[in-house]
């Protein structure tokens, strides 16, 4: 006979049904606050999780309940949660997307009560841009990253060629067709050709930037009808075909990791946090041939890199607002940093949101790429993304609450370019159309 | 006075259950209903009121509705096709004596127990992953160049994924229903020297239509609502090659968060579930009567 | 058994079938293989050998304690389960030994409830449950798994009910039995096969959904289908650890199944068998 017992630690719903032989109890915690923190499953938050008896014993009075979901499930529940007060979440891990929007909304805290030895000022200023609304930070960045070019020394020095720090899209292309060599299965270049506004459109949209082009003029015109658009796609899908590898279209950051590190990329414009699973001897069989360089550009004065950071933010329906921040402020200070770099060394350190951490000279020797990564943080800019002006907060996104759907529609169509399913011109065209039709339900345009 | 006192007490044992379903059903549809006028976007409420058919419209001219009923369609047919016909070939073979029949129907009906998420993470990881698969290091060892599942054939690669966990429930329905096909005329047909094509066709075939029916029914109730294969898998690209109606929903509900829109797909989702119901009870819902 | 089998054609029967089952069962096998493997090994091309490490499993396990949501779902499964039974049976009872013109309709009706898509209901559902508290609670999310399998467990036990010969329910009331005799002593005995399997269909339904049992728990109430989501896609590659959260996901289900397959199978018939 099964028999079961219903306890809900919910003070409205203690509720016992079928009571019987066996019962499963779950003590309820006394008097401790509990709070609940969402975060995403990548290997810094983990770890953040298995530290977290740091702050605990600072803290005895807090306990801390985890919730750790990939990306997407992740950013679903949350945004449901705090568009329909849901009040589940006490911290939510958000990207530098949702900041400016929720904070708009007023869904957010302002951090304000970080503690008095908490260091704003070394936040870097990139990334701090991102996480600020009219002055006022609604987010702590815990994790940062941009991008840049990944590239095989070996491979460029077979084709003659020298990667300068700083290339152009035009040496980019000659590069990649150069290195290209079908008959040993390497491509000269990897890019993301999967759908989806975090994924294909996260490149192409900061690659466009490169390009002048922009997703929306100062009145929210859509821009896909423009020739900087056109040129960004055409030198994408030709240089994809060209010298990318097969299949391109469903490959996002995985895919191209697993073919980079079985060395048969030439190139790999990607995350700069992909840099430490590259150089890492244990997954990569190129781990010691691998060079790095900014994000290309065509000499208009943006490069083609992007800029996000996982931060940790706190909803305003919380009723536990302080030990919210408590958590927060221990989980993005700098004692949090030299934290990890104790117990699991400086190369694990969560990269991307202090300035301080690229001056530390242990850093820069774990990780050889700590400049370049710095380098590419600082040449992205949230607040003036484009070459021409544009009404919006955002480089490879565009912050508003339509951009989504709309840029993962985009996404669609743009990777049905590159599989050759549409020609690049009814993809601009269709963007153009879904683009108009958004923006005139959301009221933008007439 | 014995029937008016039962079907009283029928009655009474039915209402619980009927009345559930019925809050169940009307709460959520009424409010679905309700939505589906509405502009509502929770993100940017600025603009939320009452908006006639709007949302029926947009969701209408959306470029993607015609491919999602399309897909929609084509994922139900296929993977009945497959899983009806690949269920009597496996419910035949299995009914077969053999050494380890135990064993055999276990490792058979295993892919039913599987979560539909963790089989389409297998799937498109350990198996028809481009670089890493099984399928592209079988391809390799024969020396072609490894397909692209999800990119090159999206829809082929979802419809394999779902029939492969429909495909267990098929068979073991074909095989209970094939097993207590009478074995005194099975062999009586034998004696008349009917082959085994005849006796599949005159026999067997017309005795399996119960059973054809009933996982006809059940799965198609279950297959009109596929989404976790192809949220995990293809995200419903590319373009809209594997976008079907309750991924468009998906789409517009939580991406988008045009919960207006996303009411109004799912009122269109259930006339057309309704429309392929009729359809299928036409076409096989006399069995049940016999 | 009346006919002689030749030997050959057990022999041809059964390599066929092995082949068929191994083919079927190869994703489920692989994904065990490759959770002993190292992450190394598993992106290393087709390997049937790993080394027998238990790292994934134990990394696994640091991350995300298997424990609570393996509980969990034994709950919310379970749970829904018998509280489907306690509503389904005496309306599957009644529908089938005292049938109307309309019987078949309600039940049609009833099928149809599952139609409607999750997705275009979860904000209604989502602002209900918050309103009511339920988010989060077990006792929410089992009432909901317990009403979306209601329409399927009345179906099946009613096609079960329907076999039953009504003669012998005849017979009990001629001997004069009561009406809680009846139900006890004469169709307890002969409905049980066909409840059993419903319970275990549905148990299996239930362990398996992965719409709300994800959108309406947060930690408390979160089973296994939330505790796959937090290995599923990460940033890199880790098949290994994947494989080891999908096999710790699937093997209660999975052993469950295995071991009362055989009643399972009994009632699973939706009265296709005659």
């Amino acid at each position: 006979m099964l028999a079961i017992l219903f306890w809900e630690e919910d003070m409205r719903f203690k509720t016992f049904l079928l009571g019987g032989c066996s019962a499963l109890m779950l003590a309820s915690m006394a008097n401790a606050e509990t709070i609940t923190i969402a975060t995403v499953n990548n290997g810094d938050m983990i770890r953040m999780q298995k530290l977290a008896d740091d702050f605990t014993t600072k803290n005895p009075d807090i306990q801390l309940n985890w919730v750790t979901l990939e990306e997407n499930v992740l950013r679903e529940r949350v945004t449901t949660d705090i568009a329909t007060k849901g009040g589940q979440y006490d911290v939510m891990t958000i990207g530098t997307y949702e900041v400016p929007i929720w904070a708009k909304q007023q869904w957010l805290l302002p951090l304000d009560n970080l503690g008095a030895d908490y260091d704003v000022a070394d936040i870097i200023p990139a990334i701090a841009g991102g996480l600020s609304v009219d002055g006022k930070l609604y987010a702590a960045p815990f994790y940062g990253e941009s991008s840049f070019v990944m590239y095989r020394k070996d491979l460029m020095e077979k084709a003659g060629l020298t990667m300068p720090d700083a290339p152009t899209w035009e040496f980019i292309g000659e590069a990649a067709r150069k290195m290209t060599d079908r008959a040993n299965d390497i491509n000269g270049i990897c890019l993301r050709g999967k759908a989806g506004w975090g994924e294909n459109m996260a490149f192409l949209t900061a690659m466009s930037n490169s390009f002048g082009a922009r997703w929306f003029d100062e009145e929210w015109k859509p821009q896909f009808d423009q020739p900087e658009w056109k040129n960004t796609l055409e030198t994408y899908v030709k240089l994809m075909n060209d010298a990318g590898p097969q299949g391109a279209s469903s490959n996002g950051f995985n895919e191209n990791l697993a073919l980079f590190q079985q060395g048969k990329c030439g190139m790999w414009i990607d995350a700069t946090v992909a840099a430490s699973f590259v150089s890492n001897p244990k997954d990569s069989t190129v781990a010691d041939k691998v060079g790095y360089a900014l994000a290309p550009d065509n000499g208009l004065g943006k490069r083609g890199n992007w800029l996000w950071a996982w931060s940790l933010a706190i909803p305003a329906g919380t009723q536990k607002a302080d030990a919210a921040q408590k958590f927060v402020s221990w989980a993005t200070d700098k004692a949090y940093l030299d934290l990890v770099a104790s117990k699991e060394g400086w190369a694990n350190v969560p990269p991307g949101t202090r300035t301080s951490l690229y001056e530390n000279a242990e850093y820069q020797k774990a990780a050889p790429f700590a400049k370049m990564t710095l380098d590419s943080i600082n040449s992205a800019d949230p607040t003036k993304p484009t070459v021409k002006p544009v009404p919006y907060v955002g480089v490879q996104f565009v912050a508003i609450p339509e951009f989504q759907g709309l840029g993962t529609t985009v996404g669609q169509l743009f990777s049905a370019a590159l599989a050759g399913q549409m020609s690049v011109d009814d993809a601009l065209k269709q963007a153009q159309d879904a683009a108009t039709s958004t923006m005139q339900e959301g009221g933008y345009i007439q | 006075m014995a029937t008016k006192h039962s079907s009283s007490l029928a009655r009474f044992m039915i209402a619980p259950a009927v009345l559930l379903l019925l809050v169940w059903m009307i709460v959520p549809l009424s409010m679905t209903l309700w939505f589906s006028f509405q502009q509502y976007n929770p993100l940017n409420p600025i603009r939320d009121g009452f908006i006639g058919f709007s949302n029926y419209l947009l969701f209408f001219n959306n470029p993607a509705f015609i491919a999602s009923i399309i897909n929609t369609l084509a994922i139900v047919v296929s993977v009945l096709l497959i899983t009806v016909i690949g269920g009597i070939f496996l419910a035949l073979l299995l009914d077969q004596p053999m050494w380890g029949q135990g064993i055999v129907r276990i490792l058979v009906i295993s892919p039913f127990f599987v979560m539909p998420p963790v089989a389409a993470l297998v799937w498109k990881n350990m198996i028809m992953h481009p670089g890493y698969g099984v399928f592209a290091d079988i391809a390799r060892f024969f020396g072609f160049q490894p397909i692209d599942w999800f990119a090159q054939y999206p829809l082929f690669s979802i419809i394999l994924i779902v029939a492969w966990q429909w495909l267990p429930f098929a068979t073991l329905i074909l095989l209970t229903s094939l097993q207590s096909l009478d074995s005194e005329q099975r062999e009586a047909a034998e004696m008349d020297g009917a082959g085994f094509v005849n006796r599949f066709i005159y026999l067997t075939l017309p005795h399996l239509a119960r059973a054809i029916t009933v996982v006809v029914l059940i799965q198609t109730i279950f297959l009109l609502a596929v989404y976790a294969e192809i949220l995990v898998t293809t995200n419903g690209g590319p373009g809209y090659a594997s976008t079907n109606l309750p991924f468009l929903v998906y789409q517009k509900a939580l991406l988008e968060y045009k919960i207006g829109q996303a009411s109004a797909g799912g009122i269109i989702a259930v006339i057309l579930a309704n429309i392929v119901a009729f359809f299928v009870m036409r076409a096989v819902g006399k069995n049940l009567d016999r | 058994m009346a006919r002689k089998i030749s030997n050959r054609h057990k022999t041809v029967a059964t390599i066929a079938a092995w082949l068929v089952a191994f083919l079927i069962f190869f994703p489920i096998l692989y994904t065990i293989i490759t959770s002993f493997k190292s992450e190394t090994e598993a992106i290393a091309g087709f390997n049937l050998i790993p080394s027998w490490t238990l790292e994934s499993y134990s990394e696994v396990q640091s991350q995300y304690n298997y424990f609570k949501p393996f509980m969990n779902s034994v709950i919310i499964s379970i749970g829904s389960t018998i509280l489907a039974l306690i509503v389904a049976v005496p309306a599957a009872w009644a529908m089938a030994f005292t049938p109307t013109k309309r019987t078949k309709d309600v039940l049609m009706w009833m099928l149809s409830t599952k139609m409607m898509p999750a997705v275009a209901v979860l904000f209604p559902i989502y602002l209900i449950f918050r309103d009511l508290g339920l988010l989060d609670s077990r006792v929410g999310i089992t009432v909901m798994l317990m009403l979306i399998n209601l329409p399927i467990v009345i179906w099946m036990l009613y096609t079960y009910f329907r076999e039953i010969p009504v003669e012998i329910l005849e017979a009990a009331r001629m001997d004069g039995a009561g009406l809680w005799q009846e139900i006890w002593h004469v169709l307890t005995p002969m409905a049980v096969p066909g409840i059993a399997s419903t319970m275990l269909l549905n148990i299996i339904l239930a362990w398996n959904e992965a719409f709300w049992t994800i959108r309406l728990t947060t930690t408390n109430a979160a089973p296994l289908t939330a505790f796959i989501s937090a290995f599923s896609s990460p940033q890199g590659l880790f098949w290994a650890k994947l494989s080891a959260a999908s096999t710790l996901a699937i093997a209660p289900i999975l052993i469950m199944g295995w071991f009362s397959q055989r009643q399972l199978v009994r009632g699973l018939t939706f009265g296709a068998v005659k």
